[in-house]
């Protein structure tokens, strides 16, 4: 039977696996035959896809498949799978093999998952377009003369063509919920500390989240809940007890709008968009109300400090040393100079940097130490919002994906692409893009997305506004 | 900042830069540091003008690994290597 890897969903596959409508090994097929090679998606595609397939096919015929057993994900190709190449969309990684798996690649494998292949990315996932990579820039499948949004661009185009079922990114600053957005598919962010960070290359180490790709609501929860937990490897993992105990029953009818900061500089089709899907929400019972987070506008500035400061200390591991490439120069010294110099990309070099600056003798109290501070500041303002609703609203991006060479040459440009989604990796707290729409450009439509925003360990509450958005939309 | 503050700057993080890409960040980093710099226009009450909250998290190393279990797999990734060892250069 031909198998529409675009519509169908990670439960209807199951299901019809285990009626025996098709296999795993079909399943798998037909995804590998949905890769546009135009597009750019994958890095690197795995050679053992049908062995794996095969696998879970095994796992069918022994009735211990689970619900995941059997469904083709595509991988950022920053997260570790043992022996896979890793490469972080960077030449200093260029044939890096990962020696272990990553918590999440475990979970995922426990369960039968089919790997397809390492998905593109923006390098050490810095960038909001996925044209800052190695290894070419992906297209996207809406308008191949646009960027698919980054970081997780790869990923997000894989999902939207169906060259996976779902798919897992990184969001360090929006780089799952912003390509969601312009790929029109569904990703989200977990609260920092949820699902475990062990494995994936890191940038920023109190910003990261591996996050999951879906194209309904469901098939992000799915991943979500298998991926989540306590994880030893990660010390900054939530012990999973204060997980349950912030559970407590809410009502989950009150929605908060940032009217003050949502108009701000947001294309005009974005923002009718946007209200439109404020009239849905209403519509669907909930209760909209204006709320203001005063310090919300500090947080771009506040995440450009942190991030690249993080970025600096964490890529120093790049030495040429113990893995990755190296450039050899006449002593040590040099090697490490033409190492770095060669392997890094531009955007790349211009955070370690910049974040050397920050955390340099003189500046690091001035901008650092203000930052974190400022932080605590915005996550109060949060705190105190959440009191009286249950979610916040904004769109995903202040624009439609943009075209590819549009913003290349201005870095700040490109950062302030991320400002929806960077306060919610500042503050910790979970977000999902769902898709709102569509606007029209140059003939073409283009996706949107609209971010819901719920309070630190709510997931459930962002899953079940997100299901009641989407199920009563037109 | 000037041209000095970049060069001392791509020593300290060991990045061998063109003349060119110097110049060109000396550019860039001066637009994007006058956009953080608006953290400075924050007035914060002297109590919460310290270091945020997040705390590093420690735990004991207990339960270690046989010796030697993962060098293989390790060193498999180095650039260079010599019975069992990275491999660098002179270091004094």
């Amino acid at each position: 039977m031909k198998i529409d890897t675009k519509k169908l969903t990670i439960r209807e596959a199951h299901s019809q696996m285990l009626k025996g409508d098709f296999t795993a090994c079909d399943l798998a097929h037909a995804c590998l035959d949905n890769i546009n090679p135009e597009l750019n998606i994958f890095i690197e595609l795995f050679d053992d896809v049908l062995e794996q397939a095969e696998k879970a096919d095994e796992m069918f015929a022994k009735k211990e498949a689970t619900l995941l057993t059997g469904i083709p994900m595509a991988i950022k190709n920053n997260i570790c799978i043992k022996g896979k190449r890793t490469t972080a969309g960077s030449k200093i990684l260029e044939n890096y093999k990962a020696v272990y798996d990553a918590t999440v690649i475990r979970k995922l494998k426990a369960e039968g998952v089919v790997f397809i292949g390492g998905t593109n990315l923006d390098e050490f996932a810095m960038g909001s377009s996925t044209e800052n990579s190695a290894y070419g820039v992906t297209k996207n499948p809406f308008d191949e003369t646009r960027v698919p949004g980054g970081s997780s661009g790869g990923s997000a185009v894989a999902v939207a063509t169906g060259a996976c079922l779902a798919a897992l990114g990184t969001d360090t600053g929006g780089s799952v919920r912003q390509p969601a957005s312009f790929c029109g598919v569904v990703g989200m962010k977990s609260t920092y500390g949820v699902v475990s960070r062990h494995g994936a290359v890191a940038v920023g180490s109190s910003l990261d989240q591996i996050s999951p790709f879906g194209k309904v609501v469901d098939d992000v929860q799915i991943i979500f809940d298998c991926i989540k937990g306590n994880d030893e490897m990660d010390s900054t993992s939530i012990p999973d007890k204060v997980y349950q105990e912030a559970q407590v029953e809410r009502k989950n009818k009150v929605i908060g709008v940032p009217k003050h900061f949502v108009e701000k500089g947001v294309d005009e089709d974005v923002l009718a968009n946007f209200y439109d899907s404020v009239d849905r929400l209403k519509n669907n019972g909930y209760e909209i109300k204006e709320i203001d987070l005063p310090n919300l506008e500090y947080a771009l500035a506040v995440y450009y400090i942190i991030m690249p400061a993080e970025v600096s200390t964490n890529l120093a591991r790049y030495d040429g040393v113990r893995y990755g490439f190296l450039k050899e120069g006449e002593n040590l010294l040099e090697d490490y100079l033409k190492t770095k110099g060669e392997g890094f990309g531009k955007e790349v070099r211009r955070r370690i940097m910049l974040g050397t600056y920050i955390l340099s003798a003189g500046y690091n109290d001035a901008y650092y130490n203000k930052a974190l501070a400022l932080r605590d500041v915005i996550k109060k303002d949060f705190e105190e919002v959440f009191k009286t609703v249950d979610a916040v609203i904004t769109p995903t991006s202040p624009t439609p994906a943009f075209k590819i060479g549009e913003k290349s040459n201005d870095p700040l440009q490109m950062y302030l692409s991320d400002i929806f989604t960077v306060s919610i990796n500042v503050v910790g707290i979970p977000a999902i893009s769902v898709p709102s729409g569509f606007v029209k450009r140059d003939e073409k439509d283009l996706p949107l997305g609209l971010q819901i925003i719920t309070p630190e360990m709510r997931e459930d509450i962002m899953f079940e506004i997100s299901e009641n958005f989407l199920g009563k939309s037109a | 900042m000037e041209i000095k503050e970049i060069e001392n700057l791509a020593s300290l993080c060991r990045i061998d830069l063109s003349e060119d890409e110097k110049l060109e960040l000396l550019d860039e980093m001066g637009s994007i540091l006058s956009f953080i710099d608006q953290v400075q226009t924050v007035k914060l009450d002297d109590k919460k003008d310290v270091v945020g909250s997040l705390r590093n998290v420690m735990r004991e190393d207990k339960n270690p690994h046989t010796e030697g279990k993962y060098t293989e797999a390790i060193l498999e990734e180095a650039p260079k290597k010599e019975g069992g060892y990275f491999k660098v250069k002179n270091i004094l």
